[in-house]
């Protein structure tokens, strides 16, 4: 059996299972939509940190941006929702090729100016003169269309399509090549790899990910404010995620969703600053003492990782 | 109009100065990123507010406090992350994420131990009524803040350029390899130097009060974001190119307030990310381009 479809059948399919049927069982809908919410994005920021190199601080920008697109064509265009949400992957990919230029910059640099940029379009987003436009800071309320059921079967096929585009950029050449400009894009671009290229489509599809769950996020809350979808936490939560299950594999980020966030709804909600602490306390240890994620806890011993 | 915003620009670009100083002195000595520096500062305002509350301790009084009391502070942080850190691949990396894991510890611990309320100092503690300065007045507390900043920026230039110990330190921001083989305890120079940078964090925290309006335990990202726009315009690794970064930054500020008041907010970012695009190595060169 090939690798590929190995990893499809081990991961891609009993996450999605899992998300497709838990609903029936268990009635808290919503915590389980968070969690598609995060296995997503988790693995969108594995797509550019993970395999290509590059640490996007800033990356609830396109959360933001494809939550903004979709609602804000659902208010002035009064488009049906599905044809918003490709409005939405839209503005998160204008917004991506917006940003390309930052792909210049290297390590800490790149995350910062990745970071001022997503801070930059929430403040454009929820300035009050805007308010005619994007509703500035008093937020969006899209009643009208609001469709629980079928809005998470849309997230759950998002997700899905997620997790098979980090089983192909783990078993392809395009992947290997993304792989290659991390740990050295000169020696890369000598091997025959268009470093350009392959890093901005690679920037692209993380784009693209983070605004079509965004769109989708927008259309299952259906009233949210500027501030919730631009959140630094969407950024850094699925940074922690993917980091602590390990970069670069499938399975890594979706271990990290799975123990980080359930403890996040353990005890995160009632005592959120006690979280916080332990929370802290787990990145600083994690990038001292396994900064490879617990992944390569089972690497080390020979195991692949899928 | 335009007299009062450059004359203000210039007092809030000295406090802005020695807002990104700290950062600045250990991104030049060690090549890491302090995503906690902001939280530091939040340490300091609320030191300054704690003191303030029980004993009514002059801020100007604390920030003399806040420099031994953080230096001690630094030294054991700095042995427990970052040798260690600066063993791993890619340290200026990994540094950010556990920086931000520390100022997540921290400002957990703040809001457990002061709630996550606003807190805030009169102004008059630091003199009563406004000054008049070339025709334009401005809040005592606003000068007071801003001679204390520039004080502290050449206290900063005496240790390094005055001392034995600034010049090892120096040696070590050049080439920390050779540093060692030449036989300087990089380490220890290090620690004093990270020690350093927490105290002017600490030291601009005692002075937000009163710069910024109010102190809350989650302010750290946002003071981050300003400090790195402070730092980059002046060049990153160059301590004392910080202060010219923080007037350009406190007078661009100042202007915009004045003008386009409702876009103020996003100036930081602008200026952030224009000058990592146009001139990435602010005033002194070191390649931050790859390819």
């Amino acid at each position: 059996m090939p690798r590929a479809l190995r990893h499809a059948l081990l991961v891609v399919l009993p996450v999605t299972l899992a998300a497709a049927l838990l609903p029936f069982v268990y009635s808290n809908q919503l915590l389980l939509f968070n969690f598609v919410v995060f296995l997503t994005l988790a693995q969108g920021v594995n797509v550019i940190y993970g395999f290509t190199g590059y640490l996007p601080f800033g990356y609830v920008g396109f959360f933001g941006a494809g939550a903004y697109g979709f609602s804000l064509s659902v208010i002035h265009l009064h488009m049906a929702p599905l044809a918003a949400l490709g409005v939405g992957a839209l503005a998160a990919i204008l917004l991506g090729l917006l940003l390309t230029p930052l792909l210049r910059l290297s390590g800490a640099y790149f995350a910062i100016a990745n970071l001022a940029a997503a801070l930059a379009v929430y403040q454009v987003v929820s300035n009050p003169n805007l308010t005619e436009i994007t509703k500035g800071p008093y937020g969006i309320s899209l009643s009208g269309v609001y469709q629980p059921q079928l809005s998470y079967g849309v997230a759950v096929a998002i997700m899905a399509a997620t997790l098979g585009l980090a089983v192909y950029l783990r078993n392809s050449r395009f992947g290997l090549a993304l792989q290659a400009i991390r740990e050295d894009a000169i020696s890369a671009a000598m091997a025959g790899v268009n470093v350009v290229r392959a890093r901005t489509l690679a920037w692209l599809l993380s784009a693209l990910v983070a605004g079509l769950i965004g769109g989708v996020f927008a259309w299952y809350v259906s009233v949210f404010y500027p501030d919730t979808v631009f959140s630094p936490d969407f950024s850094i939560f699925a940074i922690v995620f993917a980091l602590f299950g390990g970069v670069a594999t499938v399975t890594g980020p979706v271990l990290g969703v799975l123990i980080l966030y359930g403890i996040y709804n353990a005890i995160g909600i009632s005592t959120p600053q006690y979280f916080q602490l332990i929370y802290g306390l787990l990145i600083m240890g994690l990038v001292l003492f396994l900064p490879n994620g617990l992944a390569s806890l089972f690497r080390r011993r020979g195991i692949d990782v899928p | 109009m335009l007299g009062y915003a450059l004359l203000a620009g210039l007092v809030f670009g000295l406090y802005f100065g020695l807002v990104g100083l700290g950062l600045n002195l250990v991104f030049g000595v060690m090549r890491i990123v302090n995503l906690a520096h902001g939280d530091f500062l939040m340490l300091g305002a609320f030191g300054a507010f704690w003191l303030f509350g029980i004993a009514h301790v002059n801020p100007i009084v604390t920030a003399f406090l806040a420099l031994p009391v953080f230096i001690a502070l630094g030294f054991p942080l700095y042995y427990l992350v970052v040798p260690r850190l600066l063993r791993a691949k890619d340290p200026e990396m990994l540094s950010i994420i556990l920086f931000f894991g520390m100022s997540q510890v921290i400002e957990a611990l703040a809001t457990i131990g002061f709630g996550p309320s606003e807190r805030s100092i009169p102004g008059r503690v630091l003199g009563s009524g406004p000054v008049s300065l070339f025709g334009q007045s401005l809040p005592s507390a606003w000068m007071v803040s801003g001679v204390a900043s520039g004080l502290a920026v050449l206290g900063v230039y005496l240790y390094l350029y005055r001392t034995r110990l600034g010049y090892l330190t120096r040696a070590v921001m050049v080439h920390r390899e050779e540093a060692l083989a030449t036989g300087i305890d990089v380490h220890k120079v290090s620690a004093i130097a990270f020690g350093v940078g927490l105290a002017l964090a600490a030291i601009a925290g005692v002075f937000a009060p009163f710069m910024l309006g109010s102190a809350t335990p989650a302010m750290g990202v946002d003071l981050n974001i300003q400090s790195f726009a402070v730092i980059v315009v002046g060049s990153l690794g160059n301590p004392l190119g910080t202060v010219l970064g923080g007037i350009v930054y406190g007078v661009s500020l100042m202007f915009m307030q004045t003008y386009f008041s409702s876009w103020a907010n996003l100036l930081p970012y602008l200026l952030l990310i224009l000058i990592l695009l146009v001139r990435p190595s602010g005033l002194l060169g070191r390649q931050v381009r790859l390819a």
